[in-house]
């Protein structure tokens, strides 16, 4: 049971950072590979907020948030604005080295020492019904569902939602029904950005924060293949899957099955049926 | 016997039949069009031949084969060459390298011998090149040769588009609206060539066509065909005066 | 402005496109060949090295700039290389054998992941490939009874018919013959069938499908060739270290192959040496700037990789074209002197077509 729910937890880090990625590539089909990066940032800055200048956990939390949330923003309006249209491989190595230069900076920034900040919910455990949880597991779950659902709501039932997802599909047919596409991407990243430090500040307390973090990100990846690359519940669920079945390996399996199992899992997927579980591709009318 | 024979040709995509219950022949040298209104499942019926989709249900015979189950990029092999409504050229290359590509149904040599390139390899790509240039020549495409796809306009991208179907020396020819976006006098020298390609080369033809015109002067037989289905078969006269087929462009009472 | 005369079709086929090529390279080679005669030890040793990353430069070259197919784990194929080599020689193969078959096996390594990755368009193939490169690291790390985990293998010098090649400009002369020949052989693919084929599966799958070219088994061949090239690399890279273990081929090494492919410009022979020497380069400058830089920059550990990653952002942004790009540009410069035009290469404004419909 105790797998169970540290699986579960580690997936929704898993999925939240997967949730990043389709969401940027959802609208601008740009495959984020500094995602994890991102999510390492985002505990950085929260770690600066919390940790050395002392602010309230909830307070930090919303400012780190928001300040990547500006970065994200930032970073499309100066780097990103200007790879659309370029072959799809040329934007990945773009992302990539993205991400290699944040984990520079952050260890320019904060040093290469791991560290941690307390939050309400450090070693705190709870009793559901006689099983023992860590608030810290519980409190990843809970976190990732209320995002989800918040998100759900703002792209199903709000305008700015809908334009997100015609800018992706036709930009320049969205340009010309007068949505404001740069505007809307550079938001995406925004959020996505935001939803990265989420995942970062959730995971702060069970792994520690340093500049290698985002190396999770590519298992993220892994999660958003099995959910289906481009469907927004399919990255939360891969990544519960990837999640449960990484401890479950940790568990059962002979060592370093642990580590190679969520790109197993993404290998055999891509395999059986590419398109995960809730297909986004199809082909094209000729 | 028939050079090619649908028989009860159906594809259902989840609700919608898209084509359902089309059977036709089409005998060695005639030039056979499809018409029908937008939505009428006439590239669907190429993309069944071309092996594209796979039927629901139904069967298709070319040259005394069945060719149902043929995996698409064998039914150049077998002598079947297409042309596509939004002209899929190879952007990135020139004329004579699209050109070059449709000989592939052709390679004879092998990879060890192209690693090499042995002497057989190399007079192998010198019987390709004049094949190919004996095309350009058929369709005036000379000056065009070492341009990039992406440079050329519309008109000559779709001669392209046919110049490549035939490089590959096919026994029937699936023309998918040559006329379309071309203007009265490319229009014309389209009918000459589709005129030249039956007489000279010897290639049948299925056409899917809009334009009553093209498809009035160049055609032996036409089919017409609505809401997937079989409308009216005949020459283009027979068809054109058919009152089922004029309701169904023109409306009629319910 | 040099006009080509063309008389026949063999003008057309072959690779020396005319005299002034043919006196260029024979150049080129001369000077290659001599380099030992000037280039003291150490620096010889750099410049095989130079002609190894050019070698496996080539190799995912083919793959991403002719078939267009990103792959982001080849270092996976260099390290099966290398340890397929060390490990037959160590079983008593002669280097002349064991090199080829360690870029047969390697080629058959890039064939089987090519099976899955074949249904994958372009963004899953590269997580694909990531996704494989991190599953040999670690077959690499555990299988110990043949690959001696951590421990790694001893790797001699190249041995011809008795005679050990010790000396570093013997191996350089070795590596660059290898170069020489590879580069042929992927020129003379790509002005045959095969290499058409596989340009035309990058630009538009379903008419070359109805042209009669086998998409899957086409992209296979793609990935055996790339595999097979970059396991030759591999290989010597084995030699040049004289020690292999699973950490020679980390996520650095993956990365300065991308580095290659970026800044020697994609799609050309060229390009692949331009960036091999670029990133040969590369330490050199590192080594002098953390002279420079304060120690705050100059001791993290993640500055190599940053550095590259800015030089591949600034890369892509302002020059997509590479270096190669470059030199077109200048070469077209001096050559329509002075009808040059600043416009000549100006993309047009590009707008995102979405992937999803393929």
């Amino acid at each position: 049971m105790q797998i169970l729910v540290s699986g579960i937890a580690q997936g929704c880090v898993y999925g939240l950072i997967a949730l990043g990625f389709v969401l940027i590539y959802k609208a601008t089909e740009i495959v984020n590979f500094a995602q994890g990066d991102m999510m390492m940032l985002g505990a950085f800055t929260a770690l600066s907020f919390i940790g050395f200048l002392g602010v309230d956990y909830w307070l930090g939390f919303f400012f780190a948030i928001l300040c990547m949330a500006v970065f994200g923003y930032l970073l499309d309006k100066i780097v990103l604005r200007y790879v659309i249209g370029q072959p799809q491989f040329a934007i990945v190595i773009l992302t990539i080295s993205l991400g290699f230069i944040f984990r520079a900076l952050a260890g320019i920034f904060w040093g290469h020492e791991p560290s941690s900040f307390n939050t309400p919910f450090t070693n705190q455990i709870v009793n559901l019904g006689g099983v023992i949880i860590a608030q810290e597991a519980l409190s990843i779950i809970i976190g990732t569902v209320l995002l989800a659902v918040l998100l759900y709501i703002f792209f199903t039932h709000t305008k700015l939602g809908v334009a997100m997802q015609a800018s992706s599909q036709n930009q320049l047919a969205a340009y010309y029904m007068g949505i404001p596409v740069k505007v809307i991407f550079s938001l995406i990243w925004a959020i996505s950005a935001g939803v990265s430090t989420v995942a970062g500040v959730l995971l702060s307390p069970i792994s520690l924060i340093d500049a290698e973090m985002g190396f999770m990100g590519i298992k993220a990846f892994a999660a958003a293949v099995v959910g289906g690359f481009g469907s927004l519940p399919g990255a939360l669920l891969g990544g519960a899957i990837i999640g449960i079945s990484e401890q479950l390996a940790g568990a059962y399996l002979p060592a370093g099955f642990k580590q190679i199992t969520a790109f197993v899992i993404m290998l055999a997927v891509l395999t059986i049926r590419p398109e995960g579980l809730f297909a986004q591709i199809q082909r094209k009318k000729v | 016997m028939s050079l090619f024979r649908a028989d009860n040709l159906a594809i259902h995509f989840g609700g919608i039949k898209a084509v359902d219950g089309v059977s036709f022949e089409v005998e060695k040298g005639e030039v056979f069009t499809l018409v029908g209104p937008n939505g009428a499942g006439k590239t669907t019926i190429f993309n069944l031949i071309s092996r594209i989709y796979d039927p629901t249900h139904g069967s298709l015979h070319f040259d005394g084969h069945e060719i149902t189950q043929v995996p698409p990029h064998v039914i150049a092999k077998l002598g079947i060459a297409r042309t596509f409504q939004n002209i899929e050229l190879f952007e990135h290359a020139s004329v004579l390298q699209n050109l070059l590509i449709g000989r592939h149904a052709h390679r004879q040599s092998h990879f060890l011998g192209e690693l090499f390139f042995t002497k057989a390899t190399r007079s192998m790509e010198q019987a390709h090149r004049e094949k190919a240039e004996e095309i350009i020549e058929l369709l005036d495409l000379a000056h065009y040769r070492e341009q990039m796809i992406a440079n050329l306009p519309y008109g000559v991208r779709k001669v392209v588009e046919v110049a490549r179907a035939l490089c590959t020396e096919p026994k029937l020819l699936l023309l998918d609206e040559p006329a379309s976006g071309l203007n009265v006098e490319e229009t014309e020298d389209m009918a000459f060539w589709i005129d030249d390609i039956k007489n000279d080369l010897g290639v049948t033809i299925i056409m899917v066509e809009h334009d009553m015109s093209l498809v009035s002067e160049v055609s032996d037989r036409v089919l017409a065909l609505n809401d997937g289905r079989m409308l009216s078969m005949g020459t283009p006269s027979e068809v054109q005066s058919d009152p089922e087929v004029i309701r169904a462009y023109l409306g009629g009472d319910a | 402005m040099r006009i080509l005369f063309k008389t026949s079709y063999n003008d057309d086929i072959r690779l020396m496109k005319h005299g002034g090529y043919l006196f260029w390279y024979a150049l080129l080679l001369i000077a290659a060949f001599s380099a030992p005669l000037v280039l003291d030890d150490f620096y010889i040793g750099e410049l095989a090295l130079v002609v190894i990353f050019a070698i496996a430069g080539l190799g995912l070259m083919v793959l991403v700039g002719y078939s267009g197919q990103v792959s982001l784990g080849h270092a996976a194929f260099l390290a099966i290389g290398a340890y397929t080599n060390a490990l037959l020689i160590q079983a008593g193969t002669p280097f002349l054998i064991a090199f080829p078959v360690a870029g047969v096996v390697t080629a058959l390594s890039g064939a089987l992941i090519s099976l899955p990755a074949n249904r994958m368009t372009g963004l899953y193939l590269a997580i694909a490939t990531l996704a494989f490169a991190i599953i040999v690291e670690q077959i690499l790390v555990r299988w110990e009874s043949v690959t001696g985990g951590f421990q790694g293998v001893a790797v001699d010098a190249p041995d011809l018919f008795g005679y050990q090649l010790w000396n570093p400009w013997e191996f350089y002369l070795l590596c660059l013959v290898v170069l020489i020949l590879v580069i042929l052989g992927v020129l003379n693919i790509l002005r045959s069938p095969t290499g058409r084929a596989m340009v035309a599966i990058r630009d538009s799958e379903v008419s070359a499908q109805s042209m009669g070219v086998n998409i899957a088994k086409y992209k296979t061949v793609a990935f055996s060739i790339s595999a097979g090239i970059t396991g030759l690399a591999g290989a010597l890279m084995g030699h040049k270290f004289n020690y292999l273990s699973p950490d020679t081929f980390n996520i650095i090494i993956s990365v300065q192959l991308l580095l290659m492919v970026v800044v020697g410009g994609l799609g050309s022979v060229h390009g692949a040496i331009y960036g091999a020497i670029f990133v040969g380069a590369l330490p050199q400058f590192l080594a002098l700037a953390r002279d420079i830089l304060p120690p705050a920059i100059a001791q993290t550990p993640g500055l190599e990789p940053g550095i590259f990653g800015l030089i591949m952002v600034l890369f892509i942004l302002f020059e997509p074209l590479g270096l190669y790009g470059r030199w077109r540009k200048i070469k077209l410069y001096f050559d329509i002197f002075p009808l040059y035009r600043k416009a000549t290469f100006k993309r047009q404004k590009a707008y995102l077509k979405t992937e999803r419909m393929k």
